[in-house]
């Protein structure tokens, strides 16, 4: 590849590699700060090419390549380049991570506790554990929480934070611009900007955490917190792992010794101040 | 005509831990995750003692719990279809 960058993200390497300068450019520019692999070899590897070998420059677009692919991905426009990088780095996580159980939820740390956010695509997790990093919490990661199965700590996975619509200028209020990628409309998702998480984040990517509190979000509800049967907490993590089913028995072992053990609420809030004290409060309940 | 004898896998293929009330299970041998709720994990759990019908695992569970033999015979049809016991 012509162009490329290795990146290296809590405990997993990327390669990113395009024909094209411009997404690798846009992609160095949203990690800047982050460290490159310590001996230079990568887990996975994403690359971002012509779906034809003309479309490189006639009305280019991306299609992504890597270690692992969906063959029915539909290919994007050269200036969503650098949502494709991101598309491709959450593919690989997603069919090729095997090392940790994967689960959909973002999670952040204080006191090397781990609170863990998960639920439905648009409960409002990433934002919230997006604020979360500006108020006094170290962000670990707004998509994917990586449970260790030996030792059932939590990894912290720190990507650029995946920000959409609302999201957008409400994160634009707390955050310096130089943290943002560009605004990207027009996408499947609505609009998108990407978020670099602030410098501690990337400084303690190395540190795991103990998880200690599992919440589920929920934006745009009148506030309540209601208990969630334990059994029910396992069967929703079950859905929200891309690799529970290929993990076997060490799945099953890490995430009945995750539900069994850590504390958890389903949370609803109207609004993001709200959802902050709600946290404050369960965070001190189980301290 | 005999009643179905029915025989589980072994105790090192199938966990069972208990969440709130409710059981999950992995099987192995089949790589698949099954939610339950009493009396399964019990019926299991006694025909690890070795392969057995209804009646002799009615026999087996009333030491320790209230079960009723129709229960017994209906959990056991829901768990050969789930593939987690199978007729001996």
């Amino acid at each position: 590849m012509r162009n490329s960058l290795a990146l290296q993200i809590g405990p997993v390497a990327f390669r990113v590699g395009s024909v094209w300068r411009a997404p690798i450019e846009a992609l160095a520019g949203l990690y800047a700060g982050y460290p490159a692999p310590e001996d230079g070899i990568c887990d996975f590897t994403v690359r971002l090419e012509p779906e034809k070998p003309w479309r490189r420059w006639l009305r280019p677009s991306v299609a992504i390549q890597g270690d692992y692919i969906l063959p029915d991905a539909a290919p994007l426009p050269l200036g969503m380049g650098l949502l494709a990088a991101e598309m491709g780095m959450n593919l690989q996580m997603a069919l090729g991570q095997k090392r940790y159980l994967l689960l959909h939820a973002a999670s952040v740390e204080k006191d090397g506790r781990a609170l863990i956010l998960t639920g439905e695509s648009g409960a409002g997790k990433s934002t919230f554990a997006a604020l979360l990093g500006e108020r006094g919490w170290r962000l670990m990661g707004d998509e994917f929480a990586l449970l260790d199965l030996e030792t059932g700590m939590l990894r912290a996975f720190p990507r650029a934070v995946s920000l959409k619509n609302g999201a957008i200028a409400l994160m634009e209020r707390e955050v310096i611009p130089t943290r943002f990628g560009p605004r990207l409309d027009g996408t499947p998702k609505g609009s998108i900007r990407h978020m670099r998480p602030d410098a501690a984040a990337i400084a303690r990517m190395g540190e795991g955490a103990r998880p200690a509190l599992l919440l589920f979000p929920r934006f745009g509800a009148a506030e309540a917190v209601r208990p969630v049967g334990q059994a029910e907490i396992f069967m929703r993590l079950t859905q929200a792992s891309t690799n529970y089913v290929a993990l076997g028995a060490a799945g099953f072992d890490a995430l009945t010794r995750l539900v069994s053990t850590i504390p958890s609420a389903a949370v609803d809030y109207p609004d993001t101040d709200t959802a902050i004290g709600l946290v404050d409060e369960l965070w001190r309940q189980a301290a | 005509m005999a009643a179905p004898r029915y025989i589980a896998d072994p105790e090192d293929q199938v966990r069972i831990v208990a969440l709130d009330g409710l059981s999950v299970i992995f099987h192995a041998p089949s790589g698949m995750t099954h939610i339950v709720a009493p009396p399964t994990p019990e019926i299991l759990t006694a025909l690890r003692k070795g392969p057995a019908d209804a009646a002799e695992l009615l026999r087996r569970l009333s030491a320790h719990y209230e079960i009723e033999g129709d229960d017994v015979a209906a959990r056991l049809n829901e768990l050969e279809a789930a593939g987690l016991v199978r007729r001996a």
